[in-house]
């Protein structure tokens, strides 16, 4: 019997589901927002502004986002799990994705609450 | 033990390694294993495009002459072309997604269920695009 905790208990299992909880997320807001812009109206700024400056569209929006960056961040780091093996790159481009998506991130938020 | 068997060598010469031409001629990946490569490529391709995009929302928020500037160069046809892409990365993602919450699910694991779910992705994947092009432009 080995005993020993590599890395913390259920690690991978809340990243498996973190990304399906984030996908359905994302699936709804899609379904919604593709409806609402191909409903009728045509898109002018004014159309466009008015809809970013509605609070609800803009927590939807966030919480896309904030889904997306989570669901991107497990992911892409499968991608790299997968096929880049030394780990002194694999960490750079991992700790260089995360920094990224924290970055898009904060630039939603500037965009949405201008 | 048979005449055949004995004449049979030891070590059978198969191509176990992954040569470019194995990868391009000689492994053929089954269809569901095409939606599986694909729901990564795309996923990969929409991270990376992710930046373009957010520029994109960022000007097309900020004033009025920015919008019908962003509105001009979203209909230059490379860049008309180059969004497509990322609508069919989308559409496909999203086809390939449901499938596997419903395999999660435990919902169509047997083979030709998998197999005709697989290529009804593939197909969604394409007439979702098609659709959304037609509506967008």
């Amino acid at each position: 019997m080995v005993n020993r905790v590599v890395t913390g208990a259920h690690y991978g299992l809340r990243d498996w589901l973190a990304q399906r909880v984030t996908a359905v997320i994302m699936a709804a807001y899609t379904v919604i927002a593709v409806t609402v812009l191909l409903g009728g109206r045509p898109i002018t700024y004014a159309v466009w502004k008015d809809l970013f400056s509605q609070g609800w569209m803009r927590v939807a929006t966030l919480l896309f986002a904030v889904s997306l960056a989570w669901h991107a961040w497990v992911g892409v780091r499968d991608i790299l799990m997968d096929y880049i093996q030394p780990a002194g790159l694999r960490l750079s481009l991992q700790v260089g994705t995360l920094l990224v998506i924290a970055g898009y991130v904060g630039w939603t938020i500037q965009i949405l609450w201008r | 033990m048979s005449e055949a068997a004995l004449k049979t060598p030891a070590r059978k010469t198969r191509p176990k390694y992954l040569s470019l031409q194995a990868l391009l001629f000689e492994i053929r990946l089954p269809v569901a294993g095409w939606v599986s490569i694909l729901h990564r490529v795309s996923g990969a391709l929409l991270f990376v495009a992710l930046v373009w995009l957010l520029w994109m929302l960022d000007r097309s928020l900020s004033s009025e002459a920015a919008f019908e500037k962003i509105k001009h160069y979203a209909g230059l046809w490379p860049v008309k072309l180059s969004l497509l892409a990322l609508v069919w990365a989308y559409c496909h993602h999203f086809c390939a997604g449901i499938r596997y919450l419903l395999i999660d699910l435990d919902k169509g694991v047997d083979k030709e269920t998998a197999r005709l779910t697989s290529w009804i992705v593939l197909g969604a994947g394409l007439a979702l695009t098609a659709l959304l092009g037609w509506k967008l432009w």
